[in-house]
């Protein structure tokens, strides 16, 4: 598959996870951290868009996995690693600290810093920084 | 909450979509660090660009973004920059965030997925209800 194609078809998919993104809420901080905090004004949208991409992203995968692979690349994808450890746990709870604090995680990131909103530029920026210099410390 | 249940059947029909045409994982933080690490751009950065994309159409199409949230202050920025150090050193520790280990990983049925959700939801609850405020 050419280059071009796959661009094309990467493209389309970031599209559609995009427009989901922005039109159940969850491109929008305040509506995050209004599930994430506890307590009057609580909304549990978050829950509902889980549940609904859930939904929809289980029995997918499940048909893909059954089918073995993609339609347009040799092979699935799999995650580097099946052991639940110090990484994992410390990783998902200095995200999960972060989020809470700002509302935003990766992807309401990059769709609002592509919107051209300040604050977000910043967090991307300070997020890939901080990334690569993980990274590079690991080393 | 109905455009929250088509927004997130959306989200897992593009993760689906992605998954099925090109085997890779819709999982934004692993796409943009790939990206900008030169991993294999022909796909990642198409989709980081669809996804920025989305946030125009639907402005074209009467659907603007919300506006950014407040992080005035001293207080408000010190915040900004501590969320963002977090979430990207997080993110990149755990391999994973939101779409990647919460849409993507469940749908696997990945055991590593859901340590790795309870875990970020949790904490992502008490930093909200408990430390955001007491910041800000």
């Amino acid at each position: 598959m050419s280059p071009v194609a796959r661009g094309a078809v990467a493209g389309f998919c970031g599209l559609l996870f995009g427009v989901g993104l922005v039109l159940s809420g969850m491109a929008s901080p305040q509506k995050v951290l209004a599930f994430l905090t506890i307590g009057p004004g609580w909304d549990p949208t978050l829950m509902v868009v889980m549940a609904s991409a859930l939904a929809v992203s289980l029995p997918g995968f499940w048909w893909v996995r059954r089918r073995g692979r993609p339609f347009l690349a040799t092979q699935l994808a799999e995650p580097p690693s099946q052991r639940i450890d110090v990484p994992l746990v410390a990783g998902a709870a200095l995200f999960g600290l972060g989020w809470g604090l700002v509302g935003y995680c990766p992807g309401p990131a990059v769709v609002a810093a592509g919107f051209g909103q300040q604050s977000a530029l910043l967090l991307v920026g300070v997020m890939l920084l901080s990334a690569t210099a993980l990274q590079w410390l690991r080393r | 909450m109905l455009e929250a249940a088509a927004g997130g059947a959306l989200i897992g029909l593009a993760a689906v979509a992605l998954y099925a045409t090109l085997g890779r994982i819709a999982g934004i933080s692993g796409i943009a660090y790939g990206a900008v690490s030169g991993q294999e751009g022909s796909w990642r950065w198409p989709f980081l660009a669809g996804l920025i994309g989305a946030g125009w159409l639907l402005a074209a199409l009467g659907r603007p973004l919300a506006p950014a949230p407040e992080f005035s202050g001293t207080n408000g920025f010190a915040v900004l920059l501590i969320g963002a150090v977090l979430v990207g050193v997080g993110t990149r520790l755990g391999n994973g965030c939101t779409s990647g280990h919460g849409v993507c990983g469940l749908s696997r049925l990945s055991v590593r997925s859901l340590v790795s959700v309870i875990v970020f939801m949790a904490l992502g609850i008490v930093s909200a209800t408990f430390i955001r405020g007491a910041l800000l």
